[in-house]
This record gives C-alpha cells, structure tokens and sequence, in this order.
C-alpha cells in the first residue's frame, strides 16, 4: 500500500514536470497558434545556464532557478522579435522546418560549447535524499518540484482567467485585427507571452537536470513527450496540458513499475487510446478556428 | 604531427579498391583514426585522439625509418560514415592502418574492407566479442564486455552477495553485460531476484529503482550507457538504497574515470570490474596520468588507454616488420605481442587477436578530494570469454 503512494508521489512529480516543460508550448500552439518544435531548446538553455551559474560560479541553487528563467525568457524575446514573428502568418509546414532547424542549430551549439556529455547540477544537500511519511518514501527534490511546480499553476490560471494581461491574451488570440483595432498592441502582447513560455521552458530545464538528465540532446530527446502533453490536453487552456501531463507522468511511472517489460509503451498506450477517444484531446476545442 | 582533416573526393572509390594493394615502400606510413568526434559518443574520440597524440609526443612520429601521419575522421558513430570514410582512407588515402570505432556496428561496418584491402583495422573502443572474428585483420586493444562482466559476477558469487536484482539498458551491450553476468553469478550459487531491462533513451529510473528496493538484494547490477550513470546513482542514493544497504555493482564502464567525479558522493562505495582505473598503482600509469592531465586538463579514462595502447601497437609491429607495410606481416607481427600498459601487463591473443589484459575490482572511494576507481583485487590474464566458450 505504501509503495502504491510512493509511486503516485513519483507520478505526479514526474507529471508536474512534464508540465513545467511543456506548457509553454502549450501556449505557443495553443493560444498563438504557432508550432514551436524548439521548445525544448530554451528548456536546455535554462538548464545550462543554472548548471554554469551552480557549478563554475558557485550560486546557490534557489539563486540560479530565478535566473534560468529570466534568461531564457530573454533569449525567447530575443528570437521572437528577430526570427519567429516573421512566421506567424505561415503556413504550419514552414514554422516546422522552421523550428526544428533551429533545435538541431541549438544541439550543435551546446555541444560545441559545452561538450557532449551529460552535466549535473549541484544541488544544496537539504534536497537530497527521501524521508519517510506514515511509511510513504518521500523524495526531497521531487516534493520540491511538486511545490513550485503546483505554485506556478495556480499563478498561471489565475493570470490567464483574472488579469487584465489574461482578457488581452485571449482577445488578441481570438481576433487579432479586431483586438488591434480596440488597442491592444497585438505583437506585443505575444512577444511578452513567448517569452514567458520560454522562460517557463528554462526553468523546467533547469529542474529536470537531475531527474531527466542534461545532454545537449535534450531538446530532441524530450520533443516527443512536449507534443504528446499537448495533444493528449488539447491546447486551448492550461487545464487540459496539467491533467494530461499528469495522468501521463503517473501511467509511466506506474506502468514501469508494475510491468516493467511494458514500461515504455505505456505512456503512448495512454496517448492512443486518450487520442482515438477525444481528437482534440481531452479539452480541446472541437476545430474552431 | 601532422593531421589532415579535410575530404578527399570519393569518386570511383569501389571500382578501384578492388584493384587495390597496400602501397611498399613508401617514406610515411599512414594511419586513419576514424573516431566519433562529435554526437553522444564524442568523450570516446576525443580521449582516443587525446591518447593517440600524447603517445606521438612522447615517441616522436618517426619509427623504423618511416614518419607516421595520422589522418582523423569523424564518422560520429554512424556505421554508414564509418564504412565510407574506412573505403576513401584505404583507396584515396592509400593508409597502412585504420584504427579507433568507438562502437560496434562502426568496428563490424568497416571490417570488410579490412579483409579485402589486407589493411589492419585497430579496435580502440568498442567491446562486443564478435569483432575480431570478423575479420583476419583485427586487432582490438580495447576490452570486450565479457571481460568484465563474468569477472563481477565471479567477484560477486564469491563474496557474500546472494540475491542480485539487475538493471540494464536493453541494448547490445547491454544485454551482453546482463547475460556474462548472470552466466557466471548463478554458476557461482547466486540468485537473480528480479531483472529489469531498461529503455535505452530511459527519461526517469524512479520507478525502476522503486522496483529494484522493493526486490530487495544484496546489490543491484548495472549497466546503462556512458553519460546515464550519473543520473542513475543520483536517483539510487535519492531513493535511499544505499541506506537500505543494497550495494551497486556492474562491469566498470558505469564508473567511467571520465564521469565519476560528477557523480558525487552517491557513487562512493560501488564496486565494478574493469581493465582501468586513472588510480592504478603502477609507475607506467601514474606517469601516463601526469602527462595526460597536463597536456589536455583532465584524467585519462579505460577509452583513452584503449588509444594509448593501440598507437603503441601500431609503432611496435613496424618496428618488428622493420617499416615493412604489408598487412598480413603486421598482423603476425601483433599476435602474441606484450607490453606493459597505464593499465598494467596485457598480450595480444595469438589466436584471437583479442586482448588479453588483468581485470581488477574496484571500489569508488575519495582521494585527495576526488573520486577515483581504487582496485583491492585482481583476476589476472582474463580472455574474452565470449569467444573461448564457443
């Protein structure tokens, strides 16, 4: 029974995770209707950047996650305002090519930079290790990220539903010629929210170094697991990517442990069945647009 | 030294190697280094490459008469680039030896050409058994993952580890580390309590290791590919399976010299088999230490002693042909050779053209500061048991 809780304790960090990482993308796809396979790239640079801050400059761990964030939304606003506003008017095909030349840009980049192998964060030794609670093992770093992780959904909810920033998203999202015409800076308003969800992006990169490993392999290593949270929560709120992240983040875990020979197919069992089920995922808005 | 880097043209490279016969005579003999140099098998090359430099540094480029050029390839560990670059070595290069692979399907690409061209190939990294029966000119001086696992599993069987759980990634060498294992621990009286084999691009081993503790052995075997270690032993010890005093054991390549220190201290304590350790007690290998660590910054690890001692070979087998170039002369100059390596004594097999080299056990443990591989015993003269039980 303890071990059931363990690993839904497991499950769900590993889901918060996968949510952290992807729903920037989520908001990118979803909300700005622009296919962004490098994603994960920002996630690595995130990553990178907290790991040189901790292991070469010697900040504190809970100094460096702030700055991975701020940084790769800087280097989000950067790219938007010079490469990817150029391609919201066209057509899905060219934002792929687009985005995955520059994901294999990003993976040479590091590798040349950084070498190839895998890098570790040093982490302050309060995260490490588990406790146990009425039998249940508790794992420090994953507790913390279901702490900041949870913390920044509820943010996120609250920011997209009752800011004035949130009605501004949505209108220039819905319309963005009539949302102009009522003055609302169209551009900028997308180019603050690609830079958050780029920020968001390093900050899960910066996180997931311990549990997911940092390679400059990263963003193409993990596209897959993105674009599948996506679907499977459909992209028109953040609701529907939390659940999905979650509900995958659970069955992996669990389907690994319980049937270990079936392990890694779980997690796309999931997504087919959810897929065939619901093909706008499960709050996807039936083809509006 | 002098390294030639760009491409040659390939055209009607098939047609003409098979009109092809190694070159006599000739003031260079030419040698081409395919390594991966880039991609997830990048640490390999650059160690070997580091070696292979180091070795000509120390040696100086000329031998019996005869100055040597390396020519460097990056094949990337695609054994597609591997066979190419091999062929416009052989036919445009016109080179006396090809040498390094970091993996297997890249050694076993080229060994084909080997044979035709009578050229010799030097295995300096990969490490699966069959290679060098592959071809009449192969010659590896790396290691073969038998040679550590069954050693292990012999260690294990015989120091009071009953129960072993393992965990391995479902991959070639992987399931080959798995079966040497679980061949010579079970022989031995040990029991596998639960085997888990592991996707190769595994994001998490939480529920893995969840597993392994529930099982709960006298120590886990591992093997996972190079780079996964780190994050393999930091969820172990997250996990608290150090404290529930399950041990990690496995062939030595998990704890590889060049990964260990960024491991931390969950590593201190595992125990493995392996050819190398940066911390062998021999003259030889502390001077290899030395020079290494001042010329490129960092410590040598099993990959980089691999291209120390293929080099050598190369040197050695011309100076015994007298600069002679001919490929079946080289390779009787090889079989049977000895020398002391960085990683102590080790012979090329007469009969196998494997290698034959001791196999020591190690325990991580902290050294001025850092941690190393520090060897408390040692099985000597180990041969590729994959090919002697054939």
């Amino acid at each position: 029974m303890t071990t059931l809780f363990t690993i839904l304790f497991d499950g769900v960090a590993y889901g918060m995770l996968l949510f952290v990482l992807a729903c920037g993308l989520a908001v990118t796809l979803g909300l700005m209707n622009f296919v962004n396979l490098a994603h994960g790239a920002f996630a690595m640079a995130g990553g990178y950047i907290c790991a040189v801050l901790v292991n070469n400059q010697g900040w504190p761990f809970f100094s460096a996650l702030p700055l991975a964030f701020v940084v790769s939304a800087l280097i989000g606003v950067a790219l938007e305002r010079t490469l990817y506003r150029h391609l919201y008017t066209r057509s899905h095909l060219d934002q792929v090519l687009f985005t995955i030349g520059l994901t294999f840009m990003s993976v040479a980049a590091v590798d040349y930079i950084m070498g190839s192998s895998r890098i570790f964060i040093k982490l302050p030794a309060a995260l490490e290790g588990q406790f146990d609670l009425f039998g249940v093992g508790i794992g420090r770093y994953r507790l913390m990220i279901i702490v900041i992780c949870g913390l920044l959904t509820v943010a996120l909810q609250l920011i997209l539903s009752k800011t004035r920033f949130g009605s501004r998203l949505r209108a220039a999202v819905d319309d963005p010629r009539a949302a102009g015409g009522l003055g609302i800076n169209v551009p900028k308003v997308f180019a603050f929210t690609f830079a958050f969800g780029c920020g968001l992006a390093g900050l899960g990169g910066a996180l997931s170094a311990e549990i997911l490993g940092l390679d400059p392999y990263f963003p193409l290593k993990f596209m897959i697991y993105f674009l599948i949270v996506v679907t499977v929560g459909g992209s028109s709120s953040i609701t529907g990517p939390f659940l999905a992240s979650l509900l995958l983040g659970i069955g992996d875990v669990a389907g690994k442990y319980y049937v270990p020979k079936m392990g890694p197919f779980v997690i796309y069992t999931i997504m087919i069945v959810i897929l065939i089920w619901r093909p706008n995922g499960l709050f996807g808005r039936a083809a509006a647009r | 030294m002098f390294i030639r880097s760009h491409m040659l043209p390939a055209a009607g490279a098939v047609a003409a190697m098979l009109a092809l016969s190694p070159a006599h005579g000739q003031e260079t003999v030419k040698i081409g280094l395919i390594l991966p140099m880039t991609g997830g098998q990048a640490s390999t090359g650059k160690q070997i490459d580091n070696a292979v430099k180091l070795y000509m540094q120390q040696n100086g480029d000329t031998v019996a008469g005869k100055k040597i050029e390396v020519i460097l390839k990056d094949d990337a560990a695609v054994p597609d680039n591997t066979k190419r670059l091999a062929q416009e070595l052989i036919v445009n290069d016109k080179v006396n030896f090809i040498a390094g692979f970091g993996v297997t399907p890249a050694a076993l690409a080229a060994a084909p050409l080997a044979t035709q061209a009578k050229v010799p190939e030097i295995v300096m990294a990969a490490g699966t058994s069959i290679i060098t029966e592959r071809s009449p000119y192969i010659v590896r001086t790396s290691f073969t993952l038998a040679q550590s696992s069954t050693i292990i599993g012999d260690w294990a069987a015989k120091n009071g580890i009953k129960k072993v759980a393992t965990l391995t990634s479902d991959y070639a060498p992987g399931n080959d580390a798995l079966n040497f294992f679980k061949q010579n621990f079970t022989a031995g009286g040990g029991e596998i309590v639960e085997e888990v084999k592991v996707p190769l691009q595994n994001p998490d081993f939480a529920p893995f290791l969840q597993r392994m503790k529930d099982s709960k052995p006298d120590a886990v075997f591992v093997f996972v590919p190079a780079g996964q270690g780190g994050n393999f032993m930091k969820q172990y010890a997250e996990r608290g399976l150090d404290k529930a005093g399950i041990k990690v054991i496995g062939p030595g390549d998990v704890m590889d010299d060049d990964l260990l220190n960024g491991m931390g201290d969950a590593a201190l304590g595992t125990v493995t088999a392996h050819l190398y350790s940066a911390a062998h007690p021999s003259a030889a290998n502390r001077e290899f230490v030395a020079a290494y660590k001042k010329a490129f910054g960092q410590r040598p690890g099993f990959m980089a002693v691999g291209g120390y001692d293929g080099i050598r070979l190369i040197y050695e087998a011309l100076k015994k042909t007298g600069g002679k170039t001919d490929g079946d002369a080289l390779i009787a100059a090889m079989k049977g050779m000895k020398w002391e390596s960085p990683r102590g004594p080790i012979m090329i097999d007469p009969e196998t053209r494997d290698i034959v080299q001791n196999i020591y056990i190690r325990k991580v443990e902290k050294v001025d500061g850092e941690l190393y591989n520090v060897e408390f015993a040692t099985f000597e003269a180990v041969k590729d048991s994959g090919k002697t039980k054939k």
